[in-house]
């Protein structure tokens, strides 16, 4: 074992006899296939199939929302919502995430009864992290300079010409659980 | 001999469960000659059934027909929880939300029990607004009819 590292550290340390163009081309190649199976890879996170793996009931409930069906066709899925777009953002989430791995590992919400109970945990954490990026997963497809307020209800377009445009509210303050069951709502404003 | 009872046991048990089977057919798919509003339907046929009526988004209230009627719903209620945990009509009609939301309060007699005793919030009997209260879809009455609603409503 030790022989052997010592083996792989010689041919680290010594220069190597190549062509100088052949291990550029060889460190190029390299750097495509490695960024592009972690990207790969990232991306098979992001996917309902995955989500799913853990969190079944959420994904059942999803069916009855207008996010998952609709006269349109067009569909956001859980990663839509729940990991933030842009790249370094998106990076933070990835690596908060790994604790929820210790969480799959211990079975913390391996079961409806216990995913019921902790409902009210998980549905705040999501709500404080949307209100404090200013919602902005709503937004990456519900941009405000182009909404059209004579097409909103009355009351919606009173609410999003004034709380919203002063920027007072944020989406996720007004629009809980469009997407899931509410966990218990005594307490929370508004309701 | 034994041949012969086993026999006679599979004739019996055949003509029984042939009999019990015309019955049924005939029970099945008669409806008397009678048309309703299904049109002339068989009752063992499916008939196509009709388009879904569309909800309007949001309308203005619609006036009662009768005293004690409770009001129908001039807005979609598609995606609105009424359960254990929330109930998404008293965020707006409630009367802690009412007057911000500019919607209209429920009202007083919801917090009654059916004993009569007046409680401090929304009678648990009163809680799932939906059992009275209905959408109004954008639908015409299935017959004409005469019914004009008492003097004082309209």
């Amino acid at each position: 074992m030790l022989n052997l590292l010592k083996r792989l550290w010689t041919i680290m340390k010594s220069p190597s006899s190549a062509a100088m163009g052949f291990i550029l081309l060889i460190g190029f190649l390299g750097g495509v296939i490695f960024w592009g199976g972690f990207n790969t890879g990232m991306e098979a996170t992001n996917t309902e199939a995955f989500c799913s793996g853990c969190h079944a009931p959420i994904v059942k409930e999803i069916k009855e929302t207008i996010h998952y069906a609709n006269r349109s066709g067009v569909r956001a899925i859980c990663s839509d919502c729940h990991v933030p777009h842009n790249w370094t953002d998106k990076i933070i989430r990835k690596v908060q995430a790994s604790k929820e791995l210790v969480a799959f590992a211990m079975g913390t919400i391996d079961t409806e009864e216990k995913f019921r109970a902790r409902r009210g945990y998980l549905a705040n954490r999501e709500w404080h992290r949307m209100k404090k990026n200013n919602s902005q997963e709503c937004r990456n497809c519900h941009e405000f300079d182009f909404m059209d307020f004579s097409e909103q209800g009355t009351r919606s377009k009173k609410q999003h010409s004034t709380a919203l445009a002063s920027g007072e509210k944020t989406c996720v303050d007004c629009h809980k659980g469009i997407a899931h069951r509410l966990p218990n709502m005594e307490g929370i404003e508004g309701w | 001999m034994k041949k012969c009872l086993t026999g006679m046991m599979a004739l019996g048990l055949f003509v029984l469960s042939t009999s019990v089977w015309s019955a049924g057919e005939v029970m099945q798919t008669d409806n008397g000659g009678v048309t309703s509003l299904r049109g002339y339907q068989q009752i063992s046929e499916v008939n196509e059934s009709e388009a879904m009526k569309r909800v309007p988004r949001d309308h203005s209230t619609v006036d009662r027909n009768y005293v004690q009627q409770p009001p129908v719903i001039p807005h979609t209620t598609r995606g609105y929880q009424v359960n254990l945990n929330a109930n998404k009509c008293l965020s707006c009609h409630s009367f802690k939300n009412a007057g911000a939301m500019g919607a209209t309060k429920i009202s007083v007699t919801h917090f009654e029990t059916r004993e009569g005793t007046t409680l401090s919030d929304v009678s648990p009997r009163r809680y799932f607004c939906l059992q009275c209260h209905v959408t109004q879809a954008d639908a015409k009455p299935l017959v004409g009819n005469t019914f004009r609603p008492v003097d004082s409503l309209q």
